[in-house]
């Protein structure tokens, strides 16, 4: 993108632009950092593992693992740019991966309208939780925090109520082979999905009004009520697009475990907010790309993969991005310190 | 003499037992500054939410030029070409000017892209590059965020956008009251310009010499009703300090 073209003649010379094109502004932010970062946790990897670390088969992989983690970055990334919160993701995506499982199994069969009603089921079930969270913080004026706690809580108590505890395990066989393992031009179908999500996300948060709308109810939200937006209706389609997000993750989880996965992801939340926050997402509010959140998510799933490649004890991965996460939010809180001084 | 351009006859506002406004009148004329004054508990933030649609009257009329009107709301305010620069700025630190000239008020992109909201960033970096050179204000990056702007630049881009939506009137609670000396000045010179360009100005300070340095005319507030009403080339901080400390009765009526 260009910020400056032929400019008729009688605007003044404005030889610094008014406004930063995308590229400028992940210029100047972290972004190249977090990507010099990722790079060099690339690099170690593959210095320590040559012949098992980089290869085509395990980027296939690592780019597998990331795709659910990305789409509820996506939704994450928007939450935190208006100061707030989503925790309930885990366990929203658990309860839509049930709704989702049992709505194709009740139809039975194992064609494409199956497949697209489990897909609509999983959005919707998805978008209730969201819209719930986004009613309860924006208008009832709950802490983020503990509305979306206590909705994680409550969506994983429904998905266990609505499977006695068991896993669905007889999911559409086809589902599994196509958008769970299939490939297009040798890319899984999840990680199209995942990017597809992640770009329309990007160019909504970075060129409409929606978007400019999350960064200013983020950085001053009486400001925004104050020139007559309303603030609380965007804040609750922030939510609902948050639990939607983690509605699809719920289905393309399904996809790839072809079970439900009850247990499995009760450390989502906390990797898609470190993931968010590593990227350069302020948790205060108002600052953040999307660029960023999308490196930031290769950056647990990096560290995961090449733990498994070394024979690291996979849980180290959760220890490092502990203190990744720890140390992101401090460097975050010392440039917001230094920046508020005049 | 015509019509005054904004005008409050007889405003009540209690809030329980405290009558916060027991009948105050208020004037604006086209072309003018005119400074509110008035003692801590006077009313004067009351009467200026009221007067941009940000509180309700309990009793009482307003005028625009003449024809009375309801300013119900913020946005019945701002229909009206009434703006308010909060003492707070209400800025988006996090965006940059023009993102905050237009908060609210988004230029789209033509054609299709625009119905889907997409923004015409050009075309609002570039009328707030105008806006901005209108009022003689130079920011050291017209594409920095507000928070990495100095206490003075960030007064005057919450003075612009004002100046920016205002055709009638902008009040400004206290614009000068965390500033120094320079960029007060600065503040100072942006309002007497944005006068000269057409719109009133109502002036809400405690600092008097400033008051008589910048307004024409001054209105005293006390104990919810107006007491006073100064030339300012003719008043000294005598006749503000006594207005707002024993008037009781009006002055000068016009």
């Amino acid at each position: 993108m260009t910020t400056v073209d032929s400019r008729p003649a009688d605007q003044s010379p404005a030889p610094v632009p008014a406004w930063r094109s995308v590229g400028d502004r992940i210029r100047r932010g972290e972004t190249v950092r977090i990507f010099g970062a990722l790079v060099i946790l690339c690099a170690v990897f593959s210095i320590l593992s040559p012949h098992a670390f980089p290869t085509s088969a395990n980027i296939v992989n690592i780019a597998s693992d990331a795709s659910v983690l990305l789409v509820l970055a996506v939704g994450a990334t928007y939450v935190i740019l208006t100061a707030g919160i989503d925790l309930s993701v885990s366990g929203v995506l658990v309860f839509a991966g049930v709704v989702s499982a049992k709505v194709m199994v009740a139809l039975g069969g194992q064609s494409v309208g199956v497949l697209l009603l489990g897909l609509v089921a999983g959005l919707v079930a998805g978008l209730v939780w969201g819209l719930i969270n986004g009613v309860l913080v924006a208008k009832a004026r709950i802490p983020a925090l503990i509305v979306t706690l206590g909705t994680l809580g409550a969506s994983q108590g429904v998905a266990l109520l609505l499977t006695n505890g068991v896993d669905v395990r007889d999911v559409p066989f086809n589902l599994v082979l196509s958008v769970g393992s299939g490939k297009v031009a040798g890319v899984p179908w999840l990680v199209v999905i995942a990017l597809a999500v992640a770009i329309v996300g990007g160019v909504v948060l970075s060129q409409t009004r929606f978007g400019r709308y999350t960064y200013a109810a983020g950085s001053n939200a009486e400001a925004l009520r104050r020139t007559g937006v309303a603030s609380a209706r965007h804040l609750i389609k922030v939510y609902a697009v948050a639990g939607t997000l983690a509605g699809l993750a719920g289905y393309l989880s399904l996809a790839r475990f072809a079970t439900t996965t009850l247990g499995g992801h009760a450390t989502d939340n906390l990797s898609t907010i470190a993931a968010v926050v590593i990227g350069g997402t302020s948790l205060f509010g108002g600052r953040g790309t999307m660029i960023g959140t999308v490196i930031g998510v290769f950056i647990p799933t990096v560290l995961q993969n090449g733990f498994v490649v070394l024979g690291v004890q996979a849980f180290w991965q959760q220890v490092a991005v502990g203190v990744v996460l720890i140390a992101a939010v401090y460097l975050d809180q010392m440039r917001r310190a230094a920046r508020e001084r005049p | 003499m015509s019509e005054p351009l904004l005008e409050a006859r007889g405003i009540e506002r209690s809030f329980g037992q405290v009558h916060a406004l027991r009948g105050a009148d208020f004037t604006v004329n086209k072309g003018e500054i005119v400074a509110l004054v008035g003692d801590n508990g006077a009313g004067k933030s009351t009467l200026v939410k009221i007067l941009s649609g940000a509180d309700q009257p309990d009793a009482g009329q307003i005028f625009v030029e003449g024809q009375p009107v309801q300013l119900g709301s913020p946005h019945a305010a701002r229909d009206l070409g009434i703006e308010t620069v909060y003492q707070d700025l209400a800025l988006a630190a996090d965006l940059d000017p023009a993102a905050n000239l237009f908060l609210g008020r988004e230029v789209f992109r033509p054609g299709l892209l625009g119905r889907l909201g997409f923004l015409d960033k050009r075309a609002m970096a570039r009328d707030t590059v105008e806006e901005m050179s209108r009022l003689g204000v130079r920011l050291k990056d017209a594409a920095a965020p507000v928070a990495a702007l100095s206490g003075g630049q960030r007064q005057s881009v919450a003075v612009a956008r004002a100046a920016m939506w205002a055709r009638r009137v902008i009040f400004m609670d206290e614009p000068t009251a965390a500033l120094g000396v320079v960029q007060t000045e600065q503040v100072l010179q942006l309002v007497r310009r944005v006068r000269d360009e057409g719109t009133a100005v109502v002036l809400i300070s405690h600092n008097m010499p400033q008051v008589l340095e910048v307004a024409d005319r001054v209105e005293v507030l006390r104990l919810g009703a107006r007491v006073a009403r100064f030339t300012a080339a003719d008043a000294t901080v005598e006749d503000l300090v006594g207005a707002m400390t024993s008037g009781t009765t009006e002055e000068h009526a016009a």
